[in-house]
């Protein structure tokens, strides 16, 4: 610990010109690359996760084939493969025009790359969230005299959001913080910014701590937000987050 | 395609795998023994125990694992006053970060014992200890088996995070490999099918002993 006391601590790297720019910048590059990832998550995942319930074979082995590549690849060789093998399957034409004209190709493998991985695991709450629907709502929905379209709109869809809700927290939650493995292939993000910083102050230590803060007041601000939320939606009578 | 590059550099990268290994199973043993240490913390009923084994769990939780690694690796220099080694460095990291999740999975395993059992167990005359170990921990671990062998599946795939300091692990070897060869399709892919590989096993595994416990709790 004696270190620590002999160890010239230096805030000024985190406001001063130009790291204090970066910082934001990679703060904000965090923000929009895990949102737009995060929307290519819920389209693709709810659309596999409904997959894996559906009465047919086929389109339920998409969705089984889907859940389990994604989930059991590391989320870093996936990233690799977005970025370094996946432009060489275009032809060469293609490839020189992306070289062209997207400038910046490791973000949007990042976005691609993040999304799809997340997807893997938001359908499969979808899945056990459709799945822990009683049979019973459908039975009495449609006693009620509701069209199979209207039971859906009214009475599942409802239902089972709520169920998922929590879950989808968590997993924005994660996706949020995978979004700093975009830095391997060179996406300037918090985690990056942090790392990018110290190569020329030095002050690594500082730029991590600040970064870690970041991270940590951003998650705690989604999580007291989302518990309003989820209270306002909770189902009476149910107990949706176990205590 | 051009198998023959894997074939040409196997021993390198297969000993990238050794190490992969390595990593997890030693971070396996620390992560679950201080795990354990965390997740009694956090059952106590004293406050200045229960509370910093809170905090600590949340606040490894809330960072990425790739953040983590580069904060102790900035932080043991300072503290120590020598740099460490890339494997001490990645191991401990990885330690202390997935003890938060093991502690997080055992206390729900602890918790997830009927509280009748303890109840039963005391008024038949065990003492606090017996039936600590002898009624819950029992049922608690059967309850958490699946749930950590889930978190071994994601220590796996989490230790080619060590990439990242420069540790030559299977994707760093692998990696370093396509940096020579430019033959990434093949490469990537071919790390792709060895980590499908090795977790769909364990995930594999891990869901039928869940399939198995549910099973007997309910039938």
């Amino acid at each position: 610990m004696i270190g620590l006391f002999s160890y010239h601590f230096d805030w000024s790297v985190l406001w001063r010109h130009p790291y204090g720019d970066l910082l934001i910048q990679g703060i904000l590059t965090t923000f929009h690359l895990s949102f737009i990832a995060w929307v290519i998550a819920m389209g693709l995942g709810i659309t596999m996760g409904v997959f894996r319930v559906m009465p047919f074979w086929l389109v339920r082995f998409i969705g089984v084939a889907f859940v389990q590549v994604f989930r059991n690849i590391p989320f870093l060789v996936q990233l690799f493969f977005w970025y370094f093998a996946a432009p060489l399957f275009l032809p060469t034409s293609a490839q020189k025009w992306l070289h062209e004209h997207l400038t910046h190709y490791s973000y949007w493998a990042g976005v691609v790359g993040l999304g799809i991985y997340t997807a893997s695991r938001v359908a499969e709450h979808i899945r056990s969230g459709l799945l822990s629907i009683p049979q019973d709502q459908f039975r009495a929905a449609y006693s009620t005299g509701l069209t199979t379209l209207q039971t859906y709109r009214y009475v599942i869809v409802p239902y089972a959001f709520r169920i998922v809700l929590p879950p989808f927290t968590t997993e924005f939650l994660t996706c949020f913080k995978n979004s700093a493995l975009t830095m391997t292939i060179g996406v300037m993000e918090t985690t990056y910014t942090a790392y990018y910083i110290d190569s020329f102050t030095f002050h690594g230590l500082e730029t991590t701590t600040a970064a870690s803060l970041v991270y940590l007041s951003i998650s705690l601000c989604i999580v007291i937000f989302m518990s309003f939320i989820e209270k306002r939606m909770l189902i009476p009578g149910m107990i949706v987050r176990g205590k | 395609m051009d198998l023959d590059v894997i074939i040409r550099n196997f021993e390198f990268i297969i000993g990238g795998l050794a190490l992969t290994f390595q990593l997890a199973l030693l971070t396996v043993v620390g992560g679950l023994f201080m795990g354990i240490v965390l997740a009694m913390a956090r059952l106590s009923s004293r406050p200045w125990i229960y509370y910093p084994a809170t905090l600590y769990i949340h606040f490894f939780r809330g960072l990425p694992l790739i953040l983590v690694i580069f904060w102790l690796y900035f932080l043991f220099p300072v503290v120590i006053g020598r740099p460490m080694g890339a494997f001490s460095s990645a191991i401990i990291s990885f330690i202390v970060f997935e003890a938060a999740y093991f502690a997080e999975i055992m206390r729900a395993g602890m918790q997830s014992v009927a509280r009748g059992q303890a109840l039963a167990a005391y008024s038949s005359g065990l003492t606090s200890y017996q039936t600590t170990y002898y009624v819950l921990l029992p049922q608690a671990f059967r309850n958490m088996v699946p749930s950590l062998i889930n978190q071994t599946v994601i220590i796996f795939q989490d230790t080619s995070l060590a990439y990242v300091i420069g540790l030559r692990e299977f994707l760093r070897r692998v990696n370093l490999v396509d940096a020579r060869e430019v033959r990434s399709i093949e490469l990537y892919l071919f790390a792709a099918l060895v980590y499908f590989i090795i977790c769909s096993t364990g995930s594999l595994i891990s869901h039928r002993l869940e399939k198995k416990r549910v099973g007997r709790l309910f039938n």
